[in-house]
């Protein structure tokens, strides 16, 4: 595949993570956070920790939209599933995050009418094809999958299609990583900033880490290579005691973003005052709901929406994981109760959470991964 | 409304969130069991003095063995309904048959839980299986449910190193199918008995109210003659054994989601669906010492890879670029986010042969027209028993778990 | 859900200016390029896709620049492991 395998190449890597290994001050250690749950995927998908040397740590952040997901607000969508007449659509991601009383999969299995979309249009074409329910679609998603929403949103109206609405669950990127900075637990030394969030923002709002906190940031792309170099341009800014905002993923993406895609956020959505992530707490300013001017299309308001507050299970340790403060093994359930089988949290149950992650790729000992890579 | 929200409202920022009037979560009891564990084994660390003192690396290796002892419990099936999960092929759809099947009908003859049964009946060993076909849709690019009835049950036949001979088919027909459609598939499946030499001796046919069958599902049984002085099974695999697939992955799952028309994508591929049994002859001949065959059907190959792990308790390990997959199974597996080695194949055999056969097991197989991309995926090992785990492209390793939920529902 | 992937524009939709056939891998498919109205992709250009919809434009100078950088890290790895191999046999 193009743009994909020349970006998977062994030898470069081996390459990389010598380069990475010489730029380690001895007897230094380095934090570095990924923030987003792709890049998480990624580096358990190929074993990248195994290229790394022992002092370089890699953190996971709160990039996983899923994950950051309140079991209050999943009780919200399971309720507007249950609604009369209601055909909800969500990706596949969230079917198996379970709120308090169960998750998508599970009123499925009872009978409520839930579809797994790949795409809002998809939502949109069901709306189209059953004009006699009414079509809800979850978005959820940073500002990558925003745009998107407001595209189908913008279609929507522009149709006329009077059965179609949105349960908005988007949140922003960067008031998390400023709740991740200004944590007392974490003492990081550099980000691997989001990398198709910044097709959309672009890369000028990760300006304030660099100048105000003092921590470089590169802007990664997706393959192991990408992050492998985005590591690489890390350790170069630290060696030379640099903080600046790089972009290694410039081929995708454009440092000021994606205008027309802002835009249609912008048409259709607005910030909420504040909204409650999980682990984090209430951040002001963090999500996005829909406008007004839209308030047909918003199933908030169409629909009665419990939203209660629901406080995760006592197990559950997800917040901590999602701030990077334990590592998915250290969470006391994990593996055992909490598996991607039977998960208690969302960090299990997302592709992208880091549990889920270290259970289905990361999950052995570093020693037996070192033999398994010379055999 | 959201006016229980409104009212924590001035919570700004990440300060304080104090505990809300929630809805208390009961633990339900396996949390609880875990919980106390944890607690126990952090009492008994403390005690010693060991927690301060253990270094990262093993601490973490203390939870690893922690999780490897809860894997190997008795399973048991949690949920109260049914879900899709139960037959996809994978961890949910193993815990059911165990805890529930396997429970209540357990005997030796079905304890090993291959392919198909293998008997003794006045001095011949004889196979048995079955399976049912509920695919939707029910005619697709490179074939039909017909097709998938004979062929599936052929093949596990042939994977039990038997000679498929006779056939039952029994029909659940939903009111209103058309007829014409029947006599499609049942044309469908002489021919395809034809193709693999067996007989349909007896079916049945039962008719429900529209809406209770998705037009039509089929069952077939199958009966073989084990003449060859082989015994397969998956447990026989040992350390240094070689692992071979016959052919490209993914093909037949991925042609049915493309057929589903739900989703906007067209592709070149057609399902894989073929009655193996010429194939394992050819393999046999050459190979008599073959440890294990198995057809890679629901769950993909990664199924199978686990289940030789687990059956044998013995590591496996396999290399990503050794997989065959054909680049639209594996464009159309990245678009739709699900991994090529869990997808179905309803025409390919995964074969587990001491190590040094392992090349001409491959050329008796790449002889064969079924076989002509058949390659050696991986090794069987001692280290790390009952794990599957994968040599990325990249060259770091990662493990290869049993399917979790259903990606592919009603592929097969 | 950060799941991008790259695809290669086939054909613009004859009616739909919106909608554009991409392939990948030989796999096709109709995706939605509004958000790239600023700069509509053409036939033979890259665009990443993500839930239905084009992103952005796959910059080929920029994607050449970076398998450069790759390489010649590459290059200089290899000289570096031949080096030491031709010291070893001093």
């Amino acid at each position: 595949m193009r743009f994909v395998d020349e970006f998977r190449d062994a030898d470069k890597a081996h390459a990389l993570a010598a380069k990475i290994a010489a730029l380690c001050e001895p007897g230094r250690q380095y934090k570095l956070m990924e923030v987003c749950g792709g890049h998480t995927h990624t580096i358990y998908k190929h074993g990248l920790e195994d290229y790394l040397p022992e002092s370089i740590t890699l953190v996971h952040g709160p990039g996983c939209p899923v994950c950051v997901i309140p079991m209050g607000r999943v009780d919200d969508a399971m309720h507007l599933a249950a609604q009369p007449d209601v055909i909800m659509t969500s990706f596949g991601d969230m079917m198996r995050v379970p709120g308090s009383q169960g998750s998508f999969f599970d009123a499925k299995a009872q009978g409520t009418d839930i579809r797994m979309v790949y795409s809002p249009l998809d939502s949109l074409k069901i709306a189209r094809q059953n004009p006699d329910k009414r079509v809800v679609f979850m978005a959820i998603g940073f500002e990558t999958t925003a745009p998107s929403t407001a595209m189908t949103m913008l279609r929507a109206a522009a149709e006329g299609l009077a059965n179609f609405s949105v349960f908005c669950n988007h949140v922003t990127i960067i008031p998390a990583i400023k709740a991740i900075l200004d944590s007392p637990d974490l003492r990081l030394d550099g980000f691997i900033g989001p990398g198709h969030v910044s097709t959309v923002i672009g890369c000028r709002p990760y300006e304030f880490i660099a100048s105000q906190y003092g921590k470089p940031v590169v802007v990664a792309g997706f393959e192991p290579l990408d992050i492998l170099q985005s590591i690489y341009m890390l350790m170069v800014q630290l060696s030379q005691g640099r903080s600046e905002v790089e972009n290694q993923y410039s081929r995708v993406v454009p440092w000021n973003g994606n205008l027309v895609a802002l835009k249609a956020i912008g048409e259709t959505m607005e910030l909420r005052p504040y909204f409650e992530w999980r682990g984090l707490g209430f951040i002001s300013h963090s999500a996005l709901k829909v406008r007004e001017k839209y308030a047909a299309m918003d199933a908030e308001l169409l629909f009665e929406v419990p939203g209660v507050r629901v406080a995760d299970p006592k197990a559950c340790q997800c917040g901590e994981v999602l701030k990077g403060v334990l590592k998915p093994w250290e969470c006391k359930v994990f593996g055992t109760a909490c598996t991607p089988e039977t998960p208690i949290g969302t960090c299990m149950v997302s592709p992208e959470g880091a549990c889920a992650a270290y259970y289905n790729y990361g999950r052995m000992n570093r020693q037996r991964v070192a033999e398994a890579s010379r055999s | 409304m959201t006016s229980s929200r409104e009212d924590l409202a001035g919570a700004e920022g990440l300060a304080g969130t104090q505990e809300p009037a929630s809805t208390e979560q009961d633990e339900p009891g396996w949390i609880g069991e875990a919980l106390r564990e944890h607690a126990e084994h952090e009492r008994h660390e403390v005690d010693a003095g060991h927690r301060r003192q253990l270094p990262l690396a093993d601490r973490e290796q203390q939870v690893l063995d922690r999780i490897d002892r809860a894997r190997r419990r008795r399973p048991r099936v949690r949920e109260e309904r049914i879900t899709m999960s139960h037959g996809a092929g994978g961890k949910a759809t193993q815990t059911l048959i165990e805890a529930i099947f396997l429970d209540a009908f357990r005997n030796p003859l079905l304890e090993p839980l291959e392919d198909a049964a293998q008997l003794l009946i006045g001095g011949s060993r004889v196979a048995l299986t079955t399976d049912s076909y509920v695919v939707k849709p029910l005619f697709f690019p490179g074939g039909n449910i017909g097709d998938l009835a004979v062929n599936g049950t052929v093949n596990d036949l042939s994977v039990s190193g038997a000679t498929p001979l006779y056939l039952s088919a029994g029909f659940i027909l939903e009111e209103g199918f058309g007829v014409a459609d029947l006599a499609r598939i049942t044309e469908t499946m002489r021919d395809a008995a034809a193709a693999a030499g067996v007989h349909v001796v007896t079916g049945d046919t039962k008719v429900v109210e529209k809406g209770k069958a998705d037009g039509c599902y089929i069952n077939t049984a199958g009966v073989g003659l084990i003449e060859r002085d082989v015994s397969l099974g998956v447990a026989h695999a040992q350390p240094g054994d070689a692992i071979i697939v016959s052919g490209p992955i993914g093909d037949h799952g991925v042609t049915i989601m493309l057929a589903r028309g739900e989703l906007d994508l067209e592709a070149d591929i057609v399902s894989d669906t073929a009655p193996l049994n010429g194939l394992v002859a050819h393999l046999l001949d050459a190979v008599p010492g073959v440890r294990a065959l198995r057809d890679a059907t629901r769950g993909g190959v990664a199924t199978i890879l686990n289940e030789i792990a687990k059956a044998a308790d013995v590591g496996v390990l396999v290399t990503e670029d050794d997989i065959p997959v054909r680049p639209e199974v594996r464009g159309a597996s990245e678009l739709l986010g699900i991994d090529p080695m869990y997808v179905a194949c309803e025409g390919r055999l995964v074969a587990v042969v001491p190590g040094p056969e392992a090349d001409r097991a491959l050329a008796a197989l790449r002889a064969h027209p079924l076989g002509g991309q058949a390659a050696v995926i991986g090794h069987v090992r001692a280290e790390q028993p009952g794990i599957v785990q994968l040599k990325t492209a990249f060259g770091g390793t990662r493990i290869v778990d049993l399917l979790v939920g259903d990606p592919l529902p009603r592929i097969c | 859900m950060c799941l991008g992937i790259p695809g290669e524009v086939i054909e613009l939709h004859p009616e739909q200016p919106d909608l554009a056939k991409v392939d990948v891998s030989g796999v096709r498919r109709l995706i939605n390029i509004g958000l790239l109205n600023d700069d509509p992709p053409v036939p033979g250009e890259w665009v990443l896709i993500h839930v239905g919809f084009a992103l952005s434009k796959i910059d080929e100078r920029e994607a050449a620049a970076a398998m450069e950088f790759l390489e010649g890290i590459g290059q200089a790895y290899e000289d570096e492991i031949a080096a030491l191999r031709d010291s070893l046999i001093e």
